[in-house]
C-alpha cells in the first residue's frame, strides 16, 4: 500500500470535489487565513482575532460536514423520531465544546496582553522583545 | 476484558485519580495557601499509590477498557489502561512529587504572597489533564485536556511576575495555540474521514480504508497536520523558539515540571495516535516519519549548538531540552518497533534528568549570589556539596555515560539504528555528534563549578540546611541510577506496554 501515488483520474476526482464541498474549502482557506495571522502578526491584538478566525473556521468545518441536506436540527419536533429526518448531531456538540475552550483560551490571551500593555505601553510582541533587552533581565 | 465483564476495584482507579485532581484544584481554590498545599501534596501521594495499584493490575491482567458513562461503545467516552499508560502515571506522578517539593523554597521567595495557593491549583490541574491525556480513548477529550494542559502550563510560567515570563507566557500560548489549532483540524478531518471519535473504531475504519485504498490524499494530509501539530507543542525543533524564555525564566519547579512532564505529555499523545489512531504501519507508511526523523536530527544538533552558546545556565539547560527532544523524534521517525521503544524509555530518562538539572541548578545559583552567569558559577559546587554533586549526575547522565539512565537511552536508539539500514548512517553520525556537543556544555559546566576560586565572597550551604530539597535530589539521583542500572525491567514492561496498545 502506497500512499504518494496518484492517477490522473484521481486528481480529476480532488477537483470536483473542491467543487462540490466549497463549504469545506473556505474553511480551510480561513484556517489559513487565521493560522497565518496568529503566526505572522506582532501585533498582540491582531494575533488574537487571527486565533479567533482560526478557531471559527474549525467551526465552519464541523458544522458543514454535519450537515445533510434537507434535513433538520437534531431536535424532535412534531413528534418525529425516525433518525433520518435529522442532522448528525455529533459535530453541533464538537462545536459548542470548542467554543467553549476558545472562549477561555482568547480570555487568557487577553488578560495576558493587558498585562503586557501595562508594563510597557506598547502592543507589539517584537517592540516588547527590545524592550526586555534593554532591560536586560 | 470489556466494560460488561464485572469490575475489579482496582480498574476503577485510573477514573478515580483523574477526578481527585481535578476536584482537588477547584477545591483548592477557595482554601488558603497552606491547606491548597497539603492538598496538592496528598493528592499528589494518593495518586501514586492509586497509579502502582492500576500497574500491578496490568501487568498481571492485561489492558482494559473502562466505560464511562452508561453509553457503550461508539457513543460512550472511554478510558483505555494498559501497561504503559498505567507506569507513566505512575512515573509522571512521582515526578510532579519531587518537582513540586524541590522547587518549594523557590517558590515562597519569587512568588507573590497571597498567590502560591494559585500556583497548587494550577499544579493540580495540569496533573489531571496530563492522567487524562495518558488514559483516555477518545479523541475528542484528549483535544479538550491538551487545551486545559495549555491553559495550566501558561499559568506556570507566569505566576512569577516580571516581564520576562509574561512575554514568555505570551509566546508559549501562540505556539501552543498554533499547534492545537492543527490538532483540532486533524481531529475533525480524521472524523469527517472515519466518523469516528473513540480510538479503536477510528483504527478499524482507517483499516478499511486503507485496504480499500480510498481517500488517500486526505489520510496523508490528516496525519501531517496532526504530527505536526504535536510536534509544536512539544517543542520539536523549528518550532522551540518560545522554549528558553519558558523555561529559563520561570520559578524552578515549573521550569522542571514543564520540561519534564508537560511536553512529554503531547508525545505520549502522538504515541497513542500512531499506535491506536492511526495504525503503526499506516503511519510508517506516510513517510511522514522521514520529516519527523529530519527534523529530530536537526534538533539534535542546533539545539545543542544554541547551548553551547548561552552564557545562563538555566537557559542552556533549557536548550538542551530542545536537542532532547529531538532524540525522541528520532526514534519515532526511525518507524520501528525497537525505535520506539528508545523513544518512550527517552521519555522517561529525559524527564528524571531534566528536572533533576534544573533543580540543582537552582541550588547552584543560589550560592552565587542569585546570579545564573556562568562566571559566578565558579566554584559553586564547593559552596553547595548537594547541589553541585546532583548537578553533576545529571550532566553525567545527559552526556551518557553509563551506570545513568542517558546511557541505556543513547544505547536503545543506537541499536535500533543498527536495525535499520537506511537510516543507520545518519542517526549514528548524529548520535555521535551530538553527544560530543553535549559533553561540551555539561562538561563545561561541571568543571567550572568544580574550579576552586580563592576569594569567596558567597556563604557555604550545608547539606542539612535544607534537608527537603537535599532529599529531593537524593531520591532524584537514585531514580536516575536505577534507570540507568535496572533497565532491562522497565525496557521490558514498554515493549509489553507497546505491545498492548496495537
Amino acid at each position: 500500500m502506497r500512499f504518494m501515488h496518484y492517477s490522473e483520474e484521481e486528481g480529476c476526482k480532488v477537483g470536483a470535489n473542491l467543487l462540490n464541498n466549497y463549504g469545506e474549502a473556505v474553511a480551510m482557506v480561513l484556517f489559513v487565513i487565521g493560522f497565518g495571522n496568529l503566526m505572522l502578526q506582532s501585533n498582540l491584538i491582531k494575533k488574537i482575532i487571527g486565533l479567533n478566525i482560526m478557531d471559527t473556521a474549525v467551526y465552519l468545518f464541523l458544522a458543514e460536514k454535519g450537515y445533510i441536506t434537507g434535513r433538520a436540527a437534531p431536535i424532535v419536533a412534531d413528534g418525529v423520531q425516525s433518525a433520518e429526518a435529522y442532522i448528525n448531531p455529533v459535530p453541533s456538540g464538537l462545536v459548542l465544546t470548542g467554543i467553549v475552550v476558545s472562549v477561555s483560551v482568547s480570555a487568557l490571551m487577553l488578560s495576558l496582553t493587558i498585562r503586557l500593555y501595562q508594563r510597557y505601553h506598547t502592543l507589539d510582541l517584537d517592540e516588547i522583545s527590545l524592550q526586555l533587552k534593554k532591560e536586560g533581565l | 476484558m470489556s466494560g460488561q465483564m464485572e469490575l475489579e476495584f482496582v480498574q476503577n482507579f485510573p477514573c478515580f485519580s483523574i477526578m481527585f485532581c481535578m476536584f482537588a484544584g477547584i477545591i483548592s481554590s477557595a482554601f488558603k495557601e497552606k491547606i491548597a498545599r497539603v492538598l496538592n501534596i496528598a493528592v499528589l501521594t494518593v495518586n501514586i499509590i492509586l497509579s502502582a495499584a492500576v500497574l500491578l493490575f496490568t501487568v498481571r491482567a492485561g489492558n482494559y477498557v473502562y466505560v464511562m458513562g452508561k453509553f457503550p461503545a461508539p457513543w460512550g467516552n472511554e478510558l483505555r489502561i494498559g501497561v504503559l499508560e498505567a507506569g507513566l502515571a505512575l512515573f509522571f506522578c512521582v515526578i510532579m512529587l519531587l518537582c513540586l517539593l524541590g522547587g518549594r523554597h523557590k517558590l515562597v521567595q519569587e512568588v507573590e504572597e497571597g498567590k502560591q495557593g494559585l500556583y497548587y491549583v494550577l499544579t493540580d490541574l495540569m496533573l489531571s489533564s496530563l492522567l487524562a491525556l495518558i488514559y483516555t480513548n477518545d479523541l475528542f477529550t484528549a483535544y479538550v485536556f491538551v487545551e486545559i494542559n495549555t491553559i495550566s502550563a501558561c499559568g506556570l510560567i507566569m505566576i512569577r511576575q516580571n516581564g520576562r515570563t509574561i512575554e514568555a507566557a505570551v509566546r508559549y500560548m501562540i505556539m501552543s495555540l498554533l499547534g492545537s489549532g492543527l490538532f483540532l483540524v486533524g481531529i475533525c478531518m480524521l472524523y469527517d474521514l472515519t466518523g469516528h471519535l473513540l480510538m479503536s473504531n477510528i483504527q478499524a475504519e482507517i483499516g478499511r480504508i486503507v485496504a480499500e485504498g480510498a481517500y488517500r490524499p486526505p489520510l496523508l494530509v490528516t496525519i501531517a497536520i496532526i504530527s505536526v501539530g504535536l510536534a509544536i507543542k512539544s517543542a520539536l525543533f523549528p518550532f522551540h523558539a518560545w522554549l528558553p524564555d519558558a523555561y529559563g525564566y520561570s520559578t524552578v519547579s515549573s521550569a522542571a515540571v514543564l520540561s519534564s512532564l508537560v511536553s512529554k505529555g503531547y508525545i505520549f499523545l502522538l504515541f497513542k495516535i500512531i499506535y491506536r489512531v492511526i495504525g503503526f504501519d499506516v503511519f510508517h507508511d506516510s513517510k511522514i516519519v522521514n520529516m519527523l526523523f529530519i527534523f529530530g536530527l536537526m534538533g539534535m544538533v542546533f539545539g545543542s549548538l544554541s547551548a553551547i552558546k548561552e552564557n545562563d545556565v538555566r537557559r542552556m539547560i533549557a536548550f538542551s531540552s530542545v536537542a532532547q527532544i529531538g532524540y525522541i523524534y528520532m526514534g519515532i521517525g526511525m518507524g520501528t518497533q525497537v525505535g520506539m521503544v528508545a523513544s518512550v524509555f527517552h521519555v522517561l530518562s529525559h524527564a528524571a534528568t531534566k528536572s533533576l538539572l534544573f533543580i540543582s541548578a537552582i541550588g547552584l545559583t543560589d550560592v552565587s549570589g542569585g546570579s545564573r552567569k556562568f562566571i559566578e558559577l565558579t566554584g559553586s559546587g564547593y559552596r553547595n556539596k548537594c547541589a553541585g554533586m546532583a548537578f553533576s549526575v545529571g550532566s553525567l547522565s545527559m552526556v551518557g555515560v553509563p551506570m545513568f539512565s542517558g546511557f541505556i537511552s543513547k544505547l536503545l536508539f543506537s541499536q535500533a539504528a543498527v536495525q535499520n539500514e537506511g537510516k543507520m548512517l545518519p542517526t549514528l553520525i548524529v548520535l555521535g555528534i551530538s553527544t560530543i556537543l553535549n559533553a561540551i556544555y555539561f562538561m563545561k559546566t561541571v568543571i567550572r563549578i568544580y574550579t576552586p576560586v580563592d576569594d569567596v565572597e558567597y556563604p557555604t550551604v550545608s547539606w542539612g540546611e535544607n534537608k527537603i530539597y537535599a532529599a529531593v535530589l537524593l531520591c532524584f539521583v537514585a531514580l536516575n541510577v536505577f534507570l540507568g542500572i535496572c533497565s532491562q525491567p522497565i525496557v521490558d514492561l514498554i515493549e509489553k506496554g507497546l505491545g498492548m496498545f496495537a
